[in-house]
């Protein structure tokens, strides 16, 4: 077993998926011999050629809908979208081909494509390059919105979304690419689409969060427990569709709530979690939910005095586990 | 059909037309520009700012279009390595630095955005997003504003080649062929997309060749050669002044560096391929053609150079002491101050910092 990073990790496991299944092509802007701007597609143009590692056009909305077009004739494309705050182009193609091939053919053709974004800020990339996209898609019905944020999560989601009979979001969160690192099993496997993990056991409360915001609140949690209040840490791992029986029986043994996302506070994942404790928790919790989203404000800011204020982070994640178990 | 060579496009050699101290002018913002990008180069490996993007070796193009337009009256849509270009339309090294290091007064954005993404409404340069050619047809509905009014304005956009594979960049093009508007469009044509190269972009031999199927001319020159690239972009602002309509520009140029600083081209780009390109470099080109001239000495030259460089230290030392923006104006400006949306907005607050009473105290009168 191999110690990896994330970065490290989807590398590998397209390489090794691309190996077992020649019907896997990708396909991206740079993603040819500069392997992506990441690095995340390094050596697979050498070893898989230029039929099946394609860079193209500077066309978003273009790298989506030919990924249609060959799902739809039996390949198994992953789309690699250069930064997800370049996703919009294609929003078309996602929102109204993507998502809906299925339901409008019942079933005669299907898409299960795989789009790869990365994601998120705190990186310096400003106000295009440090976007969250997870609640924009994960409204739409018809695709999975998966986050893994460790390597043997983003290895087994991997594995999973090339396995899906339809199509997968993949979001990679850029600030972990190269900071996460840990071990990853050389053996196939899969983490399932749908289900949360529980990243770190507590009895006092519950905080649900996935991304780079796992391991700040891993931070927090480990403040806290110095305080003696334990955090129990859920990894969402799949946003849509949430994994509801792992968040109410986290909550039905703590009996309070946080939400923690870097994507904007409003009418984000925290807000759907906040609606699924309500409606079926309310019995099992003991304090308001509460949530903690970046600040309602269109990007990230570039100065760094404003990427910090924006970001959640374990100090201020710490702050409110404090007041939510004081309560 | 293809696109139209220099001299199949021009009615008269603009260029020639240009004084002296003119001439001397654009050799100075040129060579400022350089200056000015080198030293962004060197902060950056210094580990002294996060992120620079390069203009070196486009200068010749870009400038032609600072020196074409008028500032503050006709509009540019900056392309994010057209820092000559904006410097000719009236922004400062100043403006440049406090946008690089991200300070309160950088007047592109206030902070937040990357640098490079230029915007000073004064000057009639409008602010750029970083995804590409979203700006085309935004440029379009400007010239349709423009002659809706009856203005004898210029809309003007630019942009690399990659980014003419968007699907903004033919709407764009279509409003501004059907409608005749006064608006030129410059693609500059560097060959690479980051690593992705000009065949991997396009079938044909560049987006000139398109203009026929928008119903404008298409012209091709050299991007490295200022007095072509005058020449070119001179003639579309009198073509779109004259109410001739619009043109698409292709300036042949060249990316004497890396993409950006983020980037590595060793890994996609020959080295002799660089080598032969920085033979055409457009900043001894044009130096070489005023000293021919007899227009620039070698004195006047190793003075304008230590000049442009004092006004460069002066700028960044300016734009250090300079302060930063307080944390919180990052919920300021997204709507207009004291509406409803901005109350919302500025209400934001992480739980726990929303209350500052201890929760056993706001809850001591019986819950």
């Amino acid at each position: 077993m191999a110690v990896k990073n994330i970065l490290e990790t989807i590398r590998d496991t397209m390489a090794e998926e691309m190996r077992r299944d020649p019907q896997i092509v990708v396909t991206g802007e740079d993603v040819g011999p500069r392997g992506g701007v990441f690095r995340a597609t390094q050596g697979l143009y050498a070893e898989f050629g230029p039929d099946r590692v394609i860079d193209s056009p500077l066309s978003e909305s273009s790298i989506i809908a030919v990924g249609i077009g060959m799902a739809l004739h039996g390949l198994r494309p992953i789309c690699e979208i250069q930064f997800a705050d370049f996703i919009y182009p294609a929003m078309n193609q996602i929102v109204s081909e993507v998502a809906l091939m299925r339901y409008r053919s019942q079933g005669a053709w299907t898409c299960p494509l795989v789009i790869r974004a990365p994601y998120g800020g705190g990186i310096g990339g400003g106000l295009y390059h440090s976007q969250s996209i997870e609640a924009t898609f994960a409204h739409f019905p018809g695709l999975y919105v998966v986050a893994p944020a460790t390597p043997y999560d983003a290895k087994g989601l991997l594995r999973a979304a090339l396995q899906s009979a339809d199509p997968v979001l993949f979001l990679e969160n850029k600030k972990t690419y190269r900071l996460v690192k840990g071990e990853v099993p050389d053996t196939p496997y899969v983490v399932p689409i749908g289900r949360a993990d529980i990243k770190r056991p507590g009895r006092d409360l519950s905080v649900f969060c996935y991304g780079m915001m796992l391991h700040e609140c891993l931070k927090a949690a480990e403040q806290l427990a110095a305080e003696h209040i334990e955090v129990e840490v859920v990894d969402l791992r799949t946003i849509a569709p949430l994994d509801k029986a792992t968040i109410l029986d986290s909550v039905a043994r703590t009996s309070k709530a946080l939400i923690v996302h870097e994507d904007n506070q409003s009418f984000g994942v925290g807000a759907e979690v906040a609606a699924l404790l309500a409606a079926e928790a309310f019995d099992d919790l003991d304090a308001p939910v509460l949530r903690y989203g970046a600040p309602d404000v269109p990007g990230v800011p570039f100065s760094l005095p404003l990427q910090s204020f924006f970001m959640p982070d374990a100090a201020r994640i710490a702050q409110s586990m404090r007041w939510l178990a004081q309560y | 059909m293809t696109a139209l060579t220099l001299n199949e496009f021009i009615t008269r050699d603009y260029a020639a037309e240009l004084p002296p101290d003119e001439l001397l002018r654009a050799h100075r913002l040129m060579l400022l520009a350089r200056k000015l990008d080198e030293r962004c180069w060197i902060l950056h490996r210094q580990g002294k700012i996060a992120f620079h993007i390069s203009g070196i070796g486009q200068e010749a193009c870009q400038l032609a279009v600072g020196m074409a337009l008028r500032p503050g009256r006709d509009y540019y849509f900056p392309h994010y390595r057209d820092l000559v270009t904006v410097l000719a339309l009236g922004m400062t090294p100043l403006d440049i630095f406090l946008s690089t290091y991200g300070k309160a007064d950088d007047p592109s954005s206030h902070g937040r955005q990357m640098p490079n993404h230029y915007n000073l409404a004064a000057q009639r340069i409008v602010s750029i997003s970083s995804p590409t050619a979203t700006q085309v047809p935004q440029c379009a509905g400007v010239a349709f504003a423009i002659k809706l009014r009856g203005e004898q304005k210029v809309a003007m956009c630019a942009l690399g080649e990659g980014a003419t594979s968007q699907g903004d960049w033919h709407e764009g093009l279509n409003w501004a062929g059907i409608h005749r508007l006064p608006f030129i469009c410059l693609v500059e044509n560097n060959h690479y997309a980051i690593s992705v190269p000009l065949d991997k972009q396009m079938a044909v031999a560049g987006p000139a060749e398109r203009a026929y199927g928008y119903g404008m001319p298409g012209v091709v020159y050299d991007g490295n050669d200022f007095f072509a690239s005058y020449n070119a972009t001179r003639e579309a602002v009198e073509r779109a002044r004259r109410g001739d309509g619009p043109t698409l520009l292709e300036a042949r140029t060249t990316r004497l560096t890396a993409h950006s600083s983020d980037d590595d081209d060793r890994t996609y780009r020959d080295r002799a391929e660089l080598e032969a390109q920085k033979q055409r470099d457009p900043l001894p080109l044009f130096t070489q053609a005023l000293v021919s001239r007899g227009l620039l000495s070698q004195a006047a030259l190793h003075a304008t150079e230590a000049e442009v460089l004092a006004e460069i230290d002066e700028a960044q030392t300016a734009a250090l002491a300079a302060a930063y923006p307080q944390p919180e104006e990052t919920l300021l400006g997204v709507f207009v101050a004291d509406s409803v949306g901005d109350r919302a907005v500025r209400a934001w607050c992480w739980p726990g910092g929303r209350l500052p009473q201890s929760p056993a105290e706001e809850h001591a009168d019986g819950r």
